[in-house]
């Protein structure tokens, strides 16, 4: 779960971390008495949205005219902001962030995340901050300073010195840096967050180091122990099937394809929508049913499915392990004859009871297309999408 | 001949009477594992099951002999029943239970370092070597005992694997399914080396995903040490590149992840890779011809 800007800045203030004086607004009027009550005469405005790389495309403006702050925002707010994370539809802007300007003396990049190779966190470093880091990271990967914490001896004052050492800090930030990666380090267990991202950190005007940008994201799976932070979640900036089907227990993500896909297990659904591929179709999504594939499941996954106007064809691919494959059959049929479908449906099923399965889809009236196997399944289903 | 479970090993199921672990310790004991205890905490000195329940691990560990610990115990939990497992030096550990925070799993491998314990999972189906012991929630009646081993880091693609193996005749002799979390148990070297050395393993299916490098390492790891045959198939050639937030997990991982990256590092290895899912079973049946 991803957190805003002004949140995690809001976390960083309180964890004692430094940030520059700002608020968050929902309208213009708002952002104009945000910026009023800020003792500055520089004033950012920052599109809150669940990305990076927002300052290439408008989504960060400056401005030495505090009037020009109602016009930044009524520009921003309403609008969706796509960046190079994003999709295509961008995300929606419905917060913007208005902030004290401050002088800039040195960027760096920092951040601090859960890296599956060393199976701890990682801090990633580099004086090359306020550039393109990836390109940075692919170019001169020697400019990309690493740090993994061994988890049994915990943080080591001494590789930080070294950390900061490598970044040129004259000596009484090297001080500060220690201290600003400790209180990152607290407050990632803290909050159970894998990633947390600074991006620039600054020397400022007055030689202190300074967060200019603050990107949380909290583990999914320990959200049942963060009640507090489940609160900030903000489900404008998730795609509304994704919710939905979230809400149903399902998991789904919207492609740009035309053939649906209903499937049990996230690695079979991957599996899936590459069948789909080389057989010369494109999927419209990824889902997965999770091993239950009850009636009400697999009712509530065509509903999703429907939901996207460019479907043609769904290909439901079901593996029945311990769930049988004549229970999922009733689910399918019950589903189907409860949500009128008037497209295609292809069915491969297999494992526990197939033949009964198989019988009872054929026997229920319903035009339903049975597949053999998954090359035939792939195959009948872009057939039947006509493409 | 098998890797790390065979008929005589003794399974301890942890969470055994929870709905979970009632149901699945149920299916494996009728498929013929030979289930000698449970633990659940508070619940100790009653029977379930037809076996003893005690209140610990360690209590268990004292009164009977246990090879391997199952554990269904809930997401929330889960970290301190593999790490009680651990203390009571169990030698291998399932962990069927979806949902572990990272965190927790952190902490779980700084103390699996130092220990005889060897983890599958968390996040995954278990393992199983048919004919003779399921530790699991994998359906038993797909498997036939054979001379495939097979490693995947998903479980109903471990299943389409095993399908395909059976119905070509080959069988399995033992399948691990490793997991999917970011930070688990058993990789897929650890997999691959104890195949190398079962010598009813003819050939290995490898069944990896996009994300993290894990398969690439072991395409490296493939080139110096398995003479034999591995097939393997990697899920995710269509997705799109995720939506991300941040840049540091593009770093973190550099160009590694993709399933062509992960292709071309096995191909160039010398595995037989397919693109399709339904090949596996055809490919490896032409190449132990």
């Amino acid at each position: 779960m991803n957190l805003h800007e002004y949140q995690s800045k809001q976390i960083f203030l309180e964890s004692g971390i430094p940030v520059l004086d700002g608020g968050v607004a929902v309208s213009p009027d708002e952002a104009f008495e945000v910026a009023k009550n800020l003792s500055t005469n520089i004033w950012v405005v920052k599109a809150q949205v669940h990305a990076g790389g927002r300052g290439k495309v408008g989504g960060v403006k400056i401005t030495k005219n505090i009037d020009e702050v109602k016009d930044l925002a009524e520009n921003m707010l309403g609008t969706r902001l796509v960046t190079k994370q994003t999709d295509v539809k961008g995300l929606p802007i419905n917060h913007v962030y208005i902030e004290a300007g401050t002088e800039i003396v040195a960027e760096y990049y920092f951040s601090l995340v859960i890296d599956r190779a060393k199976e701890t966190y990682t801090f990633i470093v580099s004086s090359e901050g306020g550039m393109d880091i990836e390109a940075v990271a692919d170019d001169t990967p020697e400019k990309i300073i690493r740090y993994s914490i061994d988890p049994s001896k915990g943080l080591s004052n001494e590789s930080l010195r070294s950390l900061a050492k490598k970044l040129n800090f004259m000596s009484h930030l090297e001080d500060e840096f220690i201290d600003f990666a400790k209180k990152i380090y607290e407050l990632a267990k803290k909050t159970d967050a894998n990633l947390i991202e600074v991006n620039p950190l600054i020397i400022d005007g007055d030689n202190h180091l300074m967060a200019l940008d603050s990107k949380i994201a909290i583990e999914d799976n320990a959200l049942f122990r963060q009640p507090e932070l489940y609160e900030l979640r903000d489900p404008e900036q998730e795609d509304k099937l994704e919710e939905k089907a979230s809400n149903n227990d399902l998991s789904y993500v919207s492609l740009d394809g035309n053939i649906a896909c209903m499937v049990n297990g996230a690695g079979l659904a991957m599996a899936t929508m590459d069948l789909i591929q080389i057989h010369g179709g494109r999927p419209a999504n990824f889902l997965d049913v999770g091993g239950g594939a009850t009636t009400e499941r697999v009712t509530a996954a065509f509903e999703i499915i429907l939901e996207n106007p460019n479907v043609k064809a769904i290909l439901v691919n079901i593996f029945g392990g311990i769930v049988r494959c004549d229970v999922i059959a009733d689910g399918i049929i019950n589903a189907v004859r409860s949500s009128n479908i008037a497209i295609p449906i292809i069915v491969r099923l297999e494992g526990t009871n197939v033949e009964n399965g198989k019988l009872k889809l054929e026997e229920s009236g319903l035009e339903i297309i049975s597949a053999n196997d998954l090359t035939d399944a792939a195959v009948k289903v872009v057939e039947a999408a006509g493409v | 001949m098998s890797v790390l479970i065979n008929s005589s090993s003794k399974i301890l199921c942890q969470g055994i009477t929870g709905s979970q672990g009632t149901f699945h310790t149920e299916q494996c004991i009728e498929y013929g594992t030979s289930v000698v205890a449970g633990v659940t905490p508070g619940r100790g000195g009653k029977d379930h099951l037809g076996v003893p329940v005690f209140n610990s691990v360690k209590e268990a560990r004292e009164n009977l002999e246990i090879d391997v610990s199952m554990i269904f115990v809930p997401a929330k939990f889960a970290s301190e029943a593999i790490i009680a497992a651990i203390e009571a030096e169990i030698g291998l550990i399932v962990c069927i239970t979806e949902g572990i925070p990272v965190q927790d799993m952190i902490a779980v491998k700084a103390k699996i370092k130092d220990s005889n314990s060897k983890l599958i999972g968390p996040n995954c189906p278990g393992i199983i070597t048919p004919e003779e012991s399921k530790i699991g929630i994998m359906p038993g009646f797909i498997h036939k005992k054979g001379s495939v081993g097979i490693i995947s880091r998903s479980g109903t693609l471990t299943y389409e694997a095993v399908h395909q193996t059976t119905h070509y005749g080959m069988g399995q002799s033992t399948c691990i399914g490793i997991g999917g979390d970011p930070i688990k148990g058993l990789n897929f070297i650890d997999c691959l080396e104890l195949f190398e050395a079962d010598p009813d393993t003819k050939g290995i299916v490898m069944v990896g995903e996009i994300g993290g490098s894990d398969e690439e390492k072991a395409a490296t790891f493939i080139k110096d040490n398995i003479s034999k045959p591995v097939v393997a198939y990697i899920a995710g050639v269509s997705a799109p590149p995720g939506k991300r937030m941040g840049h540091a997990g593009a770093i973190v991982t550099g160009k590694e992840g993709t399933a062509s990256a992960k292709y071309e590092a096995l191909n160039e290895a010398g595995v037989h890779t397919v693109e399709s899912l339904a090949l596996i079973g055809e490919k490896m049946n032409s190449v132990l011809k």
